[in-house]
């Protein structure tokens, strides 16, 4: 089939989908540009760790200094300009941008009238992405309150006490690929996906193919205990149980055999309940895309099935 | 970019040398200066000429400054720390806060007035089209800018001690800004914004114990023929019918994302600003950039600063 260039455009010109392109485009610029900091700083740490002589009169920051200089610098102007300038250029831009690119407005609504594909606005895709691999109960409820519970508990599992305030990237290798998986992509990633690659009837369309709404998709849909001829319900419900809740449990124990080996100095500093939030949010935000893969590759809609919930 | 000198450009020092001409320069003039007079000092209470003195009135002495201290470290106001993206996105809400008002008095909450509004704004109210469309794109900006905030703020560690609460306060806020945006797309009452509530507010439906689809329905019914009382959970009243003040998004619905996003949220994300900005200052003001620490010295580190 030809590329299909005019839908590929359709989508991406979008008037709503260009912030998307926005973020894309800035979270990729802002990652080079932390890490780029973070770089600098390890070099530092590198030479400083080499020559503790050094480390004990270095200033230990990248940054330009001299001991004649004052430590503070006044408000104003020095940090005011900069906003200034900041709330100039947003002010600009946004204009402009409200210039070139109109609000969108669809017909009025009609609730009779299915739109093909629905989709919520696209901060919120992501999640409306996971309901392809879990139940509205896990993906809608439980799994944004894991997120917003996980980044609350940040602070207080986070034991680590370097990196605290400069970009570094070898003191904080795990804390920080660890939250990069989370946000760029179980969160972004996967709005990106909800976006562009899902069309009518939710339908996985790679860039370039027409959004056909009469797509036909021969996929069956298998569920993990029907792979092993099971089909007793309470053989089922208590298969699925330990395969659910064994599996967290086996990734916590490999998660806590690493941890010991890698980590030990994290290990040792966390208390009991700490540690066990850390290993519990790490392996529920692994199994996420573990049933993603299960559902786009193997097409395993569930793995635990219960007369009152599915998994 | 190697130091030249060692005289220190913003040194009070320097300052204090050019701060002598100027006061010179003023007292020569044979008008009255206008910074001078009685009404301009009655307004802003310090004198004009740059003592450090004076710079630091200037941002003490004000309401809105003083929000900042009146001095900071010298390498923070560096861009390739802190990025501005915090700040850009308070100002994004100030930006939001003003077109959305202009915009509420052109917007009935009804099914039968807002999308015509929309019309009359997009057509026939002058400079209508530019407040919408500013008003809009502001809206998704400012989730970006939040994402990147959140983003800069873990990569410097900021949210380590003694900052871990503000992290707290800044994932509500995150929340906060995402459901303001959220409830402004209803508000155009057209099939983008009807369908794309009606998706998200379906979840709830699925809510346990709460939506009438959700896991564990028939044990809230259950433990309720047990207490004697009706607790059968279905559409007409579960947390989704809450949500929408009806079981379909119509007219209730409307109004009540009206109320949220003009009132209700707006009121209390600007709570969780205030605390924010004040927990900012009360923590130690920005955490960096910060001398590195080395890996041999973490043993010997407290936890709090």
């Amino acid at each position: 089939m030809a590329f299909d260039w005019v839908q590929l455009w359709q989508e991406t010109s979008k008037p709503d989908n260009v912030p998307i392109l926005i973020m894309t485009a800035a979270v990729g610029y802002y990652l080079w540009y932390g890490f780029r900091e973070g770089v600098r700083h390890d070099r530092l740490i590198t030479q400083l760790e080499a020559d503790p002589a050094l480390a004990k009169t270095h200033h230990r920051k990248p940054y330009p200094f001299h001991p004649a200089w004052d430590k503070v610098v006044h408000t104003w102007p020095y940090l005011l300009r900069v906003e200034f300038l900041a709330a100039l250029i947003v002010t600009v831009g946004l204009i402009l941008w409200a210039i070139w690119l109109p609000a969108p407005l669809e017909p009025p609504a009609n609730p009779t009238l299915t739109t093909n594909p629905a989709k919520a606005p696209w901060y919120f895709l992501g999640l409306q992405e996971l309901l392809v691999y879990f139940d509205p109960w896990i993906a809608g409820v439980i799994l944004p309150h894991l997120v917003l519970g996980g980044l609350m508990a940040i602070p207080y599992i986070d034991v680590n006490p370097l990196g605290n305030g400069y970009y570094t990237w070898r003191q904080r290798k795990f804390a920080i690929s660890t939250y990069m998986f989370g946000f760029l992509v179980l969160w972004v990633l996967l709005a990106i996906v909800g976006t562009f690659i899902r069309g009518p009837g939710w339908m996985w369309f790679w860039p370039g193919m027409t959004w056909d709404a009469h797509r036909q998709v021969h996929e069956v849909n298998r569920h993990l205990h029907e792979l092993f001829g099971l089909t007793d319900p309470w053989v089922v419900g208590i298969f699925g149980g330990l395969v659910t809740l064994g599996g967290i449990g086996v990734g916590m124990a490999v998660c806590d055999v690493i941890f010991r080996k890698f980590k030990p100095k994290t290990f040792l500093r966390q208390n009991l309940v700490q540690y066990l939030i850390t290993l519990h949010l790490i392996v529920l935000m692994a199994a996420v895309p573990l049933k993603i893969v299960l559902k786009l590759v193997f097409n395993i809609k569930y793995i635990w099935v219960t007369p009152w919930f599915n998994v | 970019m190697a130091p030249r000198n060692d005289i220190d450009p913003t040194s009070t020092k320097a300052l204090l040398e050019k701060a002598k001409e100027t006061q010179a320069d003023i007292k020569s003039k044979w008008i009255p200066n206008f910074f001078e007079t009685p009404f301009w000092r009655s307004i802003f209470r310090h004198k004009i000429d740059e003592t450090p003195r004076n710079r630091s009135l200037a941002v003490l002495s004000n309401v809105f400054l003083h929000l900042q201290p009146a001095k900071l470290n010298r390498d923070a106001v560096r861009y390739c720390f802190c990025w501005g993206m915090g700040g850009i996105t308070f100002y994004l809400f100030c930006i939001l806060t003003f077109t959305g008002v202009a915009l509420m008095f052109y917007y009935h909450p009804t099914k039968a007035d807002a999308f015509r509004d929309m019309l009359f704004l997009k057509n026939d109210v002058p400079f209508g089209n530019l407040l919408r469309n500013m008003h809009r794109w502001a809206a998704h900006a400012m989730i970006i800018t939040t994402w990147l905030h959140q983003m800069r703020v873990f990569m410097t560690g900021s949210y380590k001690a003694p900052r871990e609460f503000n992290w707290n306060i800044g994932v509500i806020l995150l929340l906060v800004t995402m459901m303001l945006s959220f409830t402004g797309y209803l508000l155009p009452d057209d099939q983008l914004g009807f369908w794309a509530v009606t998706v998200g507010t379906n979840m709830a439906r699925a809510t346990p114990f709460l939506g009438h689809e959700g896991p564990g329905i028939e044990l809230v019914k259950w433990t309720g023929e047990q207490l004697g009382v009706d607790s059968t959970v279905n559409g007409y009243n579960d947390v989704r019918f809450a949500l929408l003040g009806g079981s379909i998004v119509d007219s209730n619905a409307l109004l009540r994302a009206y109320i949220w996003h003009c009132v209700a949220l707006p009121v209390l994300g600007s709570i969780f600003m205030i605390v924010h900005f004040w927990r900012i200052r009360k923590d130690g003001s920005l955490s960096g950039p910060a001398p590195v620490m080395l890996d041999s010295e973490a043993d010997k580190a407290k936890g709090r600063r």
